[in-house]
């Protein structure tokens, strides 16, 4: 079980801009083991997208070293070993909820008959069986998502990185795929690193909690959750939910000088 | 089924407008045939005479109406003086230089696109040689070819091809450009390679624009075809019709060659639109 999925050591990462530069990361040390649900919370403008994007090779640091998989980020990818949830759906108009769950499957060549059963799988993974024939549009948001979170599953990566994939989503469907992306996390014992500004959806969903703090993009605080892996809805009502929430507070408040 | 009524008024108002320009415009010869007859100018007699006039200086609708069924329904299809022989010569032009246009015009574009150097020098020359009149470099393009042996239907589908290539070339760098930075980002997360995400990302995202562009650039082409057809010596085509009937004074002939241009054009534009539908319906747009 211990294996180092992540594993970063005094990254840092500067944008240079015509404001001057902006430090979007600064000096973060921190090592993710196989099978954690690690949370990145904080204000905006604290580089938990950023950290994100280093990891998926979006973004290029500028300092430190990071490494995914035991190798970086970039050879990674090359292997294919995340797959991404964005904030927006992002799927694609023009094709049908099944065939933008195919569209990484297409891409790395999987024959067609083993195609279509990966995404009838994936599809009832995310509780989506019998949409595949239908376009985005006609979807809701939640749904959308889900297709969305359908398609990182697709080509059954290890690493499932999340940038805020509920944010855009009202409180009632976000409780319900808080608690189906837990079942999932049970299910399929993928390592996720999920970034929200929401505590509650925080401390319920993680392991491991990633407190970070904005200019220069930094982490404050990590907290390893004491809850145990079942956890039904109105475990946000216990006592222990309350004070690691309580613990996110403080270490936000900390962070953060509102200057 | 709406806008039924609408369109039928404005139809009906052109139709009031014409008559009327119509019966003005023709009067003058009119006084003048009886002036010299030294008859005496009826009014009446001669507000009727305008309407049937050899070669009006404005022919009444009827009489263009008239032209084009005698001229299309009436003549053999082989005859010289069928408008659908003539139709069919422009026709034959338009969609050959809207073909060459399309193609050329979406190969400018992905290189416009993909690389960089071509995306500094390309397109200042493409704007710049749509502001060359095309009625100065028609002829050139007729004479030239026709020195070195090509002649009939190719230079004229050329002159269609410089005119139908612009709005294509615009549109496409446009649509070849429209997918959002996520939509990228994702084929960047699966290690696409850059033909994949070009024909799974950027050619899909880009047809909503390559279509309304291609309906320019169909009307476009006609008028490249019957420009085409000045310069030539009046020979055949659309374009002819309309040179001959302004040597000889037969406007009737013109404007019914005229009305066959604006009508041909307009079933082009309506053909490439519901193209355009189905292709959007297939990709699941929500109309």
């Amino acid at each position: 079980m211990n294996e180092t999925v992540i594993s970063a050591q005094n990254l840092s990462l500067t944008f240079h801009t015509n404001d001057g530069p902006v430090h979007a990361l600064s000096d973060v040390d921190l090592t993710i083991e196989k099978g954690e649900f690690v949370s990145f919370i904080g204000p905006s403008g604290c580089g938990k997208t950023t950290f994100l994007r280093v990891m998926a090779d979006l973004e290029q640091p500028t300092g430190g070293t990071i490494t995914v998989n035991g190798v970086s980020p970039e050879q990674a990818r090359l292997a294919r070993a995340y797959g991404y949830v964005f904030q927006a759906a992002g799927l694609y108009p023009w094709r049908t909820i099944a065939r933008n769950i195919g569209l990484p499957l297409e891409i790395i060549g999987m024959p067609r008959r083993e195609q279509r059963e990966r995404i009838e799988k994936v599809l009832e993974l995310v509780d989506l069986k019998g949409f595949g024939k239908k376009f985005p549009w006609q979807l809701s948001g939640g749904m959308q998502q889900r297709a969305s979170i359908a398609r990182a599953l697709a080509f059954d990566a290890d690493l499932l990185l999340m940038d805020e994939p509920f944010g855009a989503l009202d409180e009632i469907v976000r409780d319900h795929l808080n608690e189906q992306l837990l079942a999932l996390w049970a299910r399929t014992e993928k390592t996720i690193c999920f970034v929200t500004h929401s505590i509650p959806e925080a401390v319920y969903l993680s392991t491991k909690i990633v407190v970070m703090s904005p200019r220069p993009g930094r982490v404050t605080d990590v907290i390893e959750s004491t809850l145990p892996r079942e956890r039904p809805l109105d475990i946000r009502e216990s006592a222990e939910f309350l004070e690691i929430a309580h613990r996110v507070r403080e270490g936000l408040r900390a962070g953060h000088s509102y200057d | 089924m709406r806008s039924f009524f609408p369109v039928l008024t404005v139809i009906a108002a052109i139709f009031v407008i014409w008559y009327v320009a119509a019966a003005i415009m023709n009067m003058p010869w009119e006084r003048d045939q009886a002036e010299r007859a030294k008859a005496e100018f009826v009014y009446s007699t001669a507000l009727a005479n305008t309407m049937s006039q050899e070669r009006p200086v404005l022919p009444a609708p009827h009489q263009v109406a008239q032209e084009i069924w005698k001229t299309t329904v009436e003549k053999k299809i082989s005859s010289k003086r069928s408008l659908v022989y003539h139709g069919w010569i422009t026709l034959s032009a338009t969609l050959l230089g809207f073909l060459f246009g399309t193609v050329l015009g979406m190969l400018l574009a992905v290189g416009i696109v993909y690389n960089r150097a071509m995306d500094m020098s390309v397109m200042p020359w493409v704007i710049a040689s749509q502001t060359i009149p095309i009625l100065a470099i028609a002829p050139m393009i007729i004479v030239v070819l026709n020195a070195v042996g090509v002649s009939g239907l190719l230079p004229k589908a050329l002159i269609s091809t410089y005119l139908s290539f612009f709005p294509i070339v615009v549109g496409m760098v446009k649509g070849l450009r429209s997918p959002d930075a996520l939509q990228s980002d994702l084929m960047r997360t699966y290690n696409a390679s850059g033909a994949q995400s070009f024909w799974k990302l950027r050619l899909p995202a880009s047809m909503p624009y390559l279509f309304a562009s291609m309906k320019v650039a169909v009307a476009a082409s006609l008028v490249g075809a019957i420009v085409g057809e000045l310069p030539t010596g009046a020979v055949a085509g659309l374009g002819a019709r309309l040179l001959a009937g302004s040597y000889y004074g037969q406007t009737i002939q013109i404007w019914s060659a005229l009305i066959a241009a604006a009508a041909l054009a307009a079933a082009l534009v309506a053909i490439v639109g519901l193209a355009g539908k189905l292709v959007e319906r297939r990709m699941g747009v929500n109309r």
